[in-house]
């Protein structure tokens, strides 16, 4: 076991090093795809979360309790619904979505955005007690008011985005269900960690996964690094 | 990235021709040849593999399960059927062999098995994923009389309901016997991911022949070129330089082939046993593919 840990670690090293050609295009067409399916994500889900946090409307509890719902939902569950949606013989074949970066990158988003919701709607929910009734009482307007609470409020909006990305390129069951996993196509870091895994190369296999956990761990020690400048 | 102005050609295919590497290879040999057309490959399972091809995703298969390849080709999803290579399933199971089923057909190593699972003294894993290896593993039971479903309930019948190596580590902790092909066997021994043993080894009734279909263009309405570009992947597949790869395979790594062609032992008639268990197993009224399932087949069956 430890020396399996060592062996993978080893390799890990020796692949980023070496510039292993295939594991850096993987990489890369990794980040790609869950950097669209944020992007994505925030297109609709900021809205949201902004009015869910901010506004009151009718269905606001409903809505609220759906994407707290749909926190948890299951990878290859949603991953096996596009497929049936996209599927040549499914009703929605004909965006010829289904095996391409781009449908893996709109089911991510898909899977990210209730993430996305809940963090940034709470942290909106938690910034808005404190500093609407001190904006109103130096005489800000409505919407002066929610523009500075979201300002306020920037820093644990983008760890949200950065807890989505992670989730959306750490997960597996839609890059497998509809990428299918075709090499130099739609091979993602998790499907490739898959594939190694069942092919019995389980160090090369813990290997890209310590390559996977180095590059979220970046991301967020970057994150942290900037907000204390 | 794909170039876009590419033809794709999908091949939905078994793990165990994946996970080897072979297509892989394979993959860049056609790619050489045919600059224009990019081969995908989706690593499924034979039940899987056959799905994905009747819903219209995947423009071909390469799979092991003659019943339902034959099943694929008369519901109008596939034409032009042939038989690419074979091998051998081996049962594999701890080196003590508890059981003592060394050098017994599969037959009788099943029905040993049974009989000691009984007493709680071993474990049977069964892939239990549909694919072409669940299948053979099935057919063995019931060829020594008894019934699958019966199997399922008892203790000591467990099913992985995963791919090849997974259900091969589980195997190996739990000291059971299981059902494998040659190729995912040697290929996990190599790499010290087991320590089991081929304790049954080939025979007739453990034969493995893996065949390539293309979809029915005029099932699934497809475009001349995706089925066009079938039919040249079949050309290559059947190709003397493609079955020597196919021979070489894992020679120089595993100490063994894989794989072993089939056209060349077609053409040389150098081994008539063999010939005739493949035969018997794989082609369907004395042909690889029955007339009416022949569609713009060129030269594919001469």
């Amino acid at each position: 076991m430890f020396d399996t840990i060592m062996a993978a670690l080893g390799e890990a090293f020796h692949l980023i090093i070496s510039g292993n050609h295939e594991v850096y295009s993987i990489v890369w067409r990794s980040l790609g795809v869950s950097g669209l399916a944020t992007l994505l994500a925030c297109l609709w889900g900021i809205p949201i979360a902004i009015a869910l946090g901010l506004y009151s409307f009718p269905g606001k509890k409903l809505l609220m309790s759906l994407s707290n719902a749909f926190l948890g939902i299951p990878t290859v569950a949603l991953g096996l619904l596009l497929f049936l949606l996209w599927s040549q013989s499914g009703p929605l074949g004909f965006m010829s979505l289904l095996y391409t970066p781009i449908g893996i990158a709109i089911g991510q988003s898909i899977l990210i955005t209730p993430i996305l919701v809940s963090f940034t709607s709470s942290a909106l929910n938690s910034t808005d007690v404190e500093m609407s009734d001190l904006a109103k009482t130096l005489g800000a307007s409505t919407f002066q008011t929610n523009f500075a609470i979201i300002r306020e409020a920037l820093w644990a909006i983008l760890l949200a985005v950065t807890a989505s990305f992670s989730r959306a390129f750490a997960e597996l069951g839609v890059a497998m269900m509809v990428g299918g996993n075709i090499r130099n196509v739609t091979r993602v870091l998790t499907t490739f960690i898959a594939l190694e895994t069942a092919k019995g190369e389980i160090a090369f296999s813990l290997a890209l996964g310590i390559i996977l956990m180095a590059i979220i761990l970046s991301i967020t020690l970057l994150l942290n690094y900037c907000r204390r400048e | 990235m794909a170039k876009p102005q590419n033809q794709r050609l999908i091949v939905s295919t078994t793990t165990s021709l994946y996970e080897t590497g072979l297509l892989d290879v394979l993959e860049t040999e056609f790619e050489k040849k045919h600059s224009s057309i990019d081969v995908a490959f989706l690593s499924q399972g034979t039940g899987l593999a056959i799905q994905t091809a009747m819903r219209g995703d995947a423009d071909m298969i390469l799979v092991h399960d003659p019943a339902r390849e034959l099943k694929f080709l008369q519901d109008g999803y596939g034409v032009n059927r042939k038989v690419i290579a074979y091998n051998f399933f081996v049962i594999v199971g701890p080196k003590e062999d508890p059981v003592g089923i060394n050098g017994l057909s599969p037959v009788q190593a099943l029905t040993k098995i049974k009989g000691a699972g009984k007493n709680g003294s071993v474990e049977w894993v069964s892939r239990g994923d549909d694919s072409g290896t669940h299948t053979k593993e099935k057919r063995l039971w019931t060829a020594g009389g008894f019934s699958v479903s019966d199997l399922r309930e008892k203790s000591w019948y467990l099913e992985a309901g995963q791919g090849m190596t997974a259900t091969l580590k589980l195997t190996d902790e739990k000291l059971a016997y299981t059902l494998c092909d040659l190729g995912s066997y040697l290929n996990n021994y190599k790499k010290g991911n087991i320590q089991l043993e081929v304790l049954v080894e080939e025979g007739e009734d453990t034969l493995n022949v893996y065949s390539a279909i293309a979809n029915n263009p005029k099932h699934f309405d497809l475009s001349g070129t995706s089925f066009n570009a079938s039919i040249r992947f079949l050309d290559f597949l059947i190709s003397e330089e493609t079955q020597e790869i196919l021979a070489d395979f894992g020679n120089e790594e595993f100490d063994s082939p894989l794989f072993n062609p089939y056209i060349p032992l077609l053409a040389s008639g150098s081994n008539p046993e063999m010939l005739q268990w493949i035969q018997e197993l794989a082609y369907f009224d004395g042909t690889e593919c029955p007339q009416e399932c022949r569609y713009q087949e060129g030269d594919l069956y001469r």
